[in-house]
């Protein structure tokens, strides 16, 4: 291993953002009373983030350069027994390409709020929250143990929630992040057991002393059951990722917490956070590639999440949830994408997907701004005359999202529908079908959207809502009319579309088939021959693009943008004929799937009877009723039987007294263990002699 | 007729019954029982003599200034205690005197 990575350097790109948030938020906020304004608060945490995208593009280079790798325990927090927990950072390929991703995406926000929350009074507050967020999420990608993972895990789940409630006094937003916590529970409680097995029988929560171990886990049966261990660590650990990456069932939250601001949406709930779980997953291959059960598990999961959650895309009328729904769909093509061991094309995807999906989030944002916060796709159109630069930018991101052949959405989707097919698990046939069927779903809810917003009749004056609108803080201008973005949000548009476009032919070949990831993925070719296909079937970008021309999922893409065309600017009365023919599945889309009826009515509500119960029958009945109230109104009886005694003379007492006395005498002197003695010692007493 | 250690005990334990008795025959006056309560204490005292003499043993005798030590501060205690209740109560009636209970 070669040390030419500083552990200076490696220390200091988690905590740059860590003291922006830290500057900004004592110092920015009414916790330190203001002291700082809004223009050195910005400047303070883009100044951290900014730090710690160059330290990160750095390290990238020499990772890639000069093959530089780092892993060390930088400090030992505490040993518990023979475990050690430790803070530590692992820098290979995978996680140089996270931080780069990480810090990216983030300085592109955080120069982004500057415009979007402009005229918001949490100005300071929130730039401190997505700053903690930076350093929360390399923490979690740059950790080299189990625990550091877990703490990152946790952080950015804080900071999630913080900013879905961003806006605390929207009793929407509230109820978002509470939901988007508790289910996030559901899938930690998963991991969290994980990473405890894993530390049960390795010793260790270090991901080389753990990797190290995983044959001698093979034979293993949880105890108790005849379970594979391996397999009950890997289905644990994919809960958590389940839960983090919003995979079906768990995929709920990620809708709800557009309640928050765009700009978190974009960086948290579409590029980063969401992620983490298929890093996660990626990370913990050596464990995963020893079950075919969990990875099969995976596969179905991540292909029921790709192309359901992309049919309630396409009734959503909010731009914000259109998009959203976009993010699930593609999250169940990462995790297809792992199911099928092909997890450099998972991360591949992870990474273009981090570009294009933050620039149609912030270009989403950008149009919000221009429509006076309306989100509503109904009431827009013909947004392109008005806002040209997040025209363009949107549609180069619908482009590489619907792949485009030569765009990078379209160099990680294929390889994505190209491993599964090369995949030879049980669930690789459904999952193949759901990977092809989404492309038309993607490419016509991307288009819908994008039609609806940027093309055809501007409807914007006939929304019934905009007199609310107006409200919000944004609308005092007068006019209607969308304006284009000042130049704080293009500019990250422009340099977000510029890797949206360009990553994935630049990226394909070191990422896929070098040896970029070799060292931190691990896969067992001989079973699993999804890459080992892939490669064989490669023969340069350029050759790959023109080959998909004539393949199948380009002719999807194509029938989805021309029906998206065709429905929504050509002939708009036919969506809705269609809409009234087949109303049982609207009704069932837009009741998305009934998820969260269920979990409201059977779940929640399961769960708050249980509570009652528990809450009448145990603490009130049982507990306060028996045993408080109980203990002591027996004792009141007892003592009302005992208190007729009690005359109050005193010579009644006196009397009882002198009785029980002599009582206790005769007894002892005639029949107690003394007895012998005292007989013995009086007996030549004239009055005792006898 | 010569006067043996019975004659000693006899008496102690005619006093001591007599006490005992005064304390629950007595009816009417806290006085009276203050009085059996002492004459308790010297029945006792008198059965310490009578030991300590017969065994030839002084401690005996120690205990009986003792004992009428601590009765000499309890008759002090109890007569004060005596007063304060008849200015209460304006009566040392026994039987009036029942509030000791719960």
């Amino acid at each position: 291993m070669s040390q030419t990575l500083s552990p200076t350097v490696l220390l200091a790109i988690p905590l740059a953002p860590l003291a922006g948030a830290l500057l900004a938020g004592v110092l920015g906020t009414r916790l330190g009373g203001n002291w700082i304004g809004r223009r050195t608060t910005h400047s303070l945490a883009i100044l951290g983030v900014l730090v710690s995208f160059i330290l990160s593009a750095m390290t990238l280079h020499s990772v890639v350069t000069e093959g530089a790798r780092f892993n060390q325990t930088i400090y030992q927090w505490m040993t518990v027994g023979t475990l050690q927990m430790e803070i530590g950072f692992l820098v290979d390929g995978l996680t140089a390409m996270m931080m780069c991703v990480v810090t990216f995406v983030s300085l592109m926000v955080h120069i982004y709020t500057i415009g979007y929350m402009h005229e918001d009074e949490g100005y300071n507050r929130f730039f401190a929250y997505i700053s903690l967020f930076t350093f929360s999420m390399l923490m979690l990608v740059m950790s080299n143990n189990l625990l550091q993972l877990f703490f990152g895990w946790e952080a950015v789940g804080l900071v999630s929630y913080l900013l879905i409630g961003f806006w605390f006094n929207k009793p929407t937003a509230i109820f978002a992040n509470m939901k988007a916590f508790l289910v996030n529970r559901v899938g930690d409680f998963g991991f969290i057991l994980g990473i405890g097995l894993i530390a049960a029988f390795t010793g260790s929560l270090n991901y080389t002393e753990v990797f190290a171990q995983t044959q001698a886990l093979v034979p293993l049966t949880l105890p108790g059951t005849s379970w594979s261990l391996l397999t009950v660590i890997c289905i644990c650990l994919f809960i958590g990722a389940m839960g983090k990456s919003a995979q079906f069932p768990l995929h709920v939250w990620l809708p709800d917490s557009m309640e928050g601001p765009t700009p978190i949406s974009a960086l948290i709930h579409a590029a980063t956070m969401v992620t983490a779980g298929i890093f996660m997953v990626s990370r913990m291959s050596p464990f995963f590639e020893l079950s075919d059960t969990a990875l099969n598990l995976v596969l179905v999961v991540g292909a029921i999440t790709a192309l359901f959650m992309g049919f309630l895309g396409i009734i959503q009328n909010d731009i914000k949830r259109v998009v959203a729904y976009s993010t699930l769909s593609q999250l169940g093509y990462m995790t297809v994408a792992l199911g099928a061991s092909a997890y450099s094309v998972a991360l591949f995807h992870l990474m273009t997907h981090a570009f294009f999906k933050a620039l149609l989030f912030l270009g989403a944002g950008s149009v919000i701004m221009g429509m006076h916060h309306n989100q509503d796709i109904r009431w827009m159109g013909g947004v392109r005359k008005y806002m040209p630069i997040t025209w363009i930018t949107s549609l180069l991101g619908s482009l590489a999202l619907i792949g485009t052949p030569l765009f990078s959405g379209f160099y990680s989707k294929d390889s994505i529908i190209e491993a599964v097919h090369f995949s030879s698990l049980p669930g690789a046939g459904f999952a193949h079908f759901a990977v092809l069927a989404g492309v038309f779903v993607t490419a016509f809810y991307s288009f819908r959207m994008y039609f609806l917003v940027f093309h055809g009749a501007e409807r914007y004056d006939q929304n019934p809502d905009s007199h609310h609108a107006d409200h919000d803080g944004h609308g005092h201008h007068g006019s209607h009319a969308p304006h284009e973005s000042p130049w704080v949000v293009t500019l990250p548009l422009v340099l977000l579309a510029i890797p949206s476009v360009l990553i994935g032919y630049l990226t394909i070949e070191p990422l896929l088939f070098g040896d970029f990831l070799s060292d931190a993925i691990y896969v067992n070719a001989d079973i699993h021959q999804a890459m080992r296909g892939l490669t064989e079937a490669f023969h340069g970008p350029l050759a790959m693009a023109l080959h998909a021309l004539t393949t199948l999922p380009f002719v999807l893409a194509v029938a989805g943008v021309a029906a998206a065309w065709y429905m929504y600017l050509v002939n708009p009365a036919l969506p809705r004929a269609i809409g009234a023919a087949l109303r049982p599945v609207v009704v069932v889309l837009e009741n998305k799937y009934y998820f969260d009826w269920f979990n409201e009515n059977v779940l929640a509500r399961g769960a708050r009877l249980l509570g009652t119960a528990f809450w009448q029958g145990g603490d009130r009945r049982l507990i306060d009723g028996f045993l408080v109230n109980g203990s002591w109104k027996t004792v009141a009886i007892l003592a009302s039987w005992v208190r007729r005694g009690q005359s109050g003379y005193l010579y009644h007492y006196a009397l009882v007294m002198a009785l029980g006395l002599f009582a206790l005498l005769t007894v002892s002197l005639w029949h107690g263990p003394l007895a012998l003695l005292l007989r013995a010692s009086m007996a030549w007493l004239p009055f005792f002699g006898n | 007729m010569t006067v043996t250690l019975g004659h000693f005990l006899s008496l102690g334990a005619v006093l001591f019954a007599l006490s005992i008795v005064g304390i629950f025959m007595n009816r009417r006056n806290l006085i009276v029982l203050l009085m059996a309560i002492e004459l308790m204490l010297l029945a006792v005292n008198t059965n310490f003599v009578a030991f300590s003499h017969y065994l030839n043993d002084m401690n005996g005798q120690i205990f009986v200034f003792f004992i009428l030590t601590v009765a000499a501060a309890e008759a002090a205690i109890g007569l004060a205690i005596l007063v304060l209740l008849f200015r209460n109560k304006s009566s040392i009636n026994v039987d009036e005197l029942n509030t000791l209970k719960g």
